[in-house]
């Protein structure tokens, strides 16, 4: 039976880039721990023989032309709800310390 | 209020009977009547009236305005669309404008239809109840204490509570049927592809389809036949079916209806049960042939999809990172801790929790015991699916194991909310149409009927629930 520990929450939280305070990690180790138990009801299914499905009405490689097309925006339209703009382009904060 | 219905009221615009303007105005007052249900997010009165007005012109000039036109509709506030925030009930969203609208909207506004809201709906259509919406809980029209069920509880809620002729929700594990059911109207979920996603906020991809939310099936179809088909936008769209999506000729006899064994039985609440029962007579005595079918994997596809789900949506909820668009913290040292705070204050603890089991699911080490292995069982529940449809022309069963719930009754539990899809999210992860109609009440809350058909037949799926409507009401 899984039960998540709070080093695995916070594992998970840095994996998913999400910051966790002390009580959230409590909780959500709780509340994590029994999701996945009840999902793993699926461990004792038989599904020999079986494929997995990926894409449920049966399309594959669905292809397009690379083509540039116009939809009539405009570039600063499209800027308007990036937090960061700067010359035009999306600004970050710094990456290395 | 009631209005008439979508044809009629689109007629009168066109013959210049009706004024769009009118109506536009008509359903913003209902609107602001019905504040107390809180099903509305945003209202978007200018370019409504604006949109109204160019309408009523070209009439007056003697031009035809579409199949719908003048039409007030609402759309779930996960839809894309100009004249108001695109929010998808989340603090990560608030403020966001769409540069462009979702194909479907667009597909409407074609015809005349006018958008006039944005709905509620639990935060990035991740609950049953709208609970989780980041803004405040949608109130059920029959009982303020109740939930109206979710994702799209804004959207069943307002068309129960008559304040436009339709609405548009997203049904990605039963969120159009299941809000339609605890609220008594008709909930729409086509097959997986008829309908472009191209414009609305993602969820699970492999699942997540447009719903239509209207009081009867003949409204629902009309707007199904206006969206439905192929996008170049969203490359798992699918051809339309060549008669289109009005129903035909309506009638329950002869039809081979299978009544799923494994949706009535324990779990199911008498009330419910009473209901779906005497709706199943009904349908006998108007000649169709019922028998009993059992698709044994159904019990496991809630553990399916609360894999598959969240995994997707861990994929699908990684570009919300705090640089692009939504939420961005202000104070972040580097990076880092620009994508960390941002996700942490801009996500609820929904869309955190789902994150994180996805995240988990997908991660090396435990992708064949989780997402392979739920990808396996999907495979078996679609075989037993086709197999069904071998005997019987469509399936039945409720679309909810109770009637709406009291608000905060299952808040604390995220499992017991889950429950809540039990009966919905089969028909996702199978890819097939579905429908939930009205069919009485219990104890003063509608009880829905749950129709289910082969992938692809829509058409026929439309056609036996407006004769299903008939005869269960």
């Amino acid at each position: 039976m899984v039960k998540l520990s709070t080093d695995d929450v916070l594992k998970l939280a840095q994996l998913a880039r999400i910051s966790l305070n002390e009580d959230e990690v409590t909780e959500f180790s709780g509340e994590l721990s029994a999701i996945l138990q009840y999902v793993e009801q699926l461990s004792d299914v038989d599904i020999s023989g079986l494929e997995p499905t990926n894409q449920v009405t049966g399309l594959t490689n669905v292809m397009r032309k690379d083509e540039v097309r116009d939809y009539g925006y405009a570039p600063a339209d499209l800027l308007k709800n990036v937090p960061a703009v700067k010359d035009g382009q999306l600004k970050v904060k710094r990456m290395i310390g | 209020m009631t209005w008439e219905p979508i044809e009629d009221i689109a007629a009168k615009v066109n013959k210049g009977e009706l004024n769009a303007v009118d109506l536009v105005d008509t359903s913003l007052n209902a609107i602001r009547q019905k504040e107390e249900f809180k099903a509305i997010i945003a209202i978007i009165p200018e370019r409504a009236r604006e949109r109204a007005r160019h309408i009523d012109e070209k009439v007056a000039s003697g031009e035809r305005a579409g199949r719908l036109a003048g039409v007030p509709f609402i759309a779930k506030d996960n839809f894309l669309v100009f004249g108001a925030e695109t929010t998808a009930a989340s603090n990560m969203l608030k403020g966001f404008n769409a540069p462009y609208q979702a194909t479907v909207i667009e597909r409407l506004e074609a015809e005349g239809a006018i958008c006039v809201a944005k709905a509620n709906l639990d935060a990035y259509a991740h609950g049953g109840s709208t609970e989780n919406s980041d803004f405040f809980t949608t109130r059920n029209p029959h009982d303020k204490t109740r939930v109206p069920g979710g994702s799209s509880g804004g959207s069943a809620a307002s068309v129960a509570l008559g304040l436009t002729p339709f609405a548009l929700g997203t049904d990605t594990g039963g969120s159009t049927r299941q809000p339609a059911g605890f609220v008594g109207c008709v909930g729409y979920k086509p097959t997986y592809g008829l309908m472009s996603r191209s414009g609305i906020v993602a969820m699970a991809s492999s699942t997540d389809t447009v719903g239509v939310l209207a009081s009867t099936v003949q409204d629902t179809a009309l707007v199904v036949d206006v969206i439905a088909g192929k996008d170049d936008l969203d490359s798992t769209t699918i051809a339309r079916q060549q008669e289109g999506y009005l129903p035909g000729a309506a009638s329950v006899a002869g039809k081979k209806i299978g009544v799923i064994k494994e949706y009535m039985g324990e779990g199911v609440s008498d009330g419910v049960r009473k209901q779906i029962e005497a709706s199943i007579e009904r349908l006998q005595k108007a000649g169709a042939i019922i028998t009993e079918v059992s698709l044994p994997s159904l019990s496991l596809a809630l553990a399916v999809y609360y894999i598959l789900c969240p995994a997707e949506i861990s994929s699908n909820l990684s570009r919300y990172d705090g640089q692009r668009y939504g939420y961005s913290y202000e104070d972040a040292k580097d990076l880092s801790e620009s994508y960390t705070k941002s996700r942490a204050i801009g996500f609820g603890n929904e869309a955190k929790r789902r994150i994180m089991i996805g995240t988990y699911v997908l991660s090396s080490g435990y992708y064949d015991a989780y997402y392979k292995r739920a990808q396996i069982v999907r495979t078996k529940l679609i075989q037993e699916a086709v197999s069904a449809f071998e005997a019987v022309d469509f399936l039945v069963g409720p679309v909810a194991p109770t009637t709406a719930f009291k608000i905060g009754e299952r808040a604390d539990d995220p499992l017991a909310m889950y429950l809540a899809d039990t009966m919905t999210v089969a028909a996702n992860l199978i890819g097939i149409p579905s429908v939930s109609i009205p069919c009485g009440m219990s104890n003063g809350l509608p009880v829905g009927m749950q129709i289910m058909a082969p992938q692809r037949a829509d058409r026929e799926l439309l056609t036996v629930a407006a004769a299903v409507e008939e005869a269960v009401q």
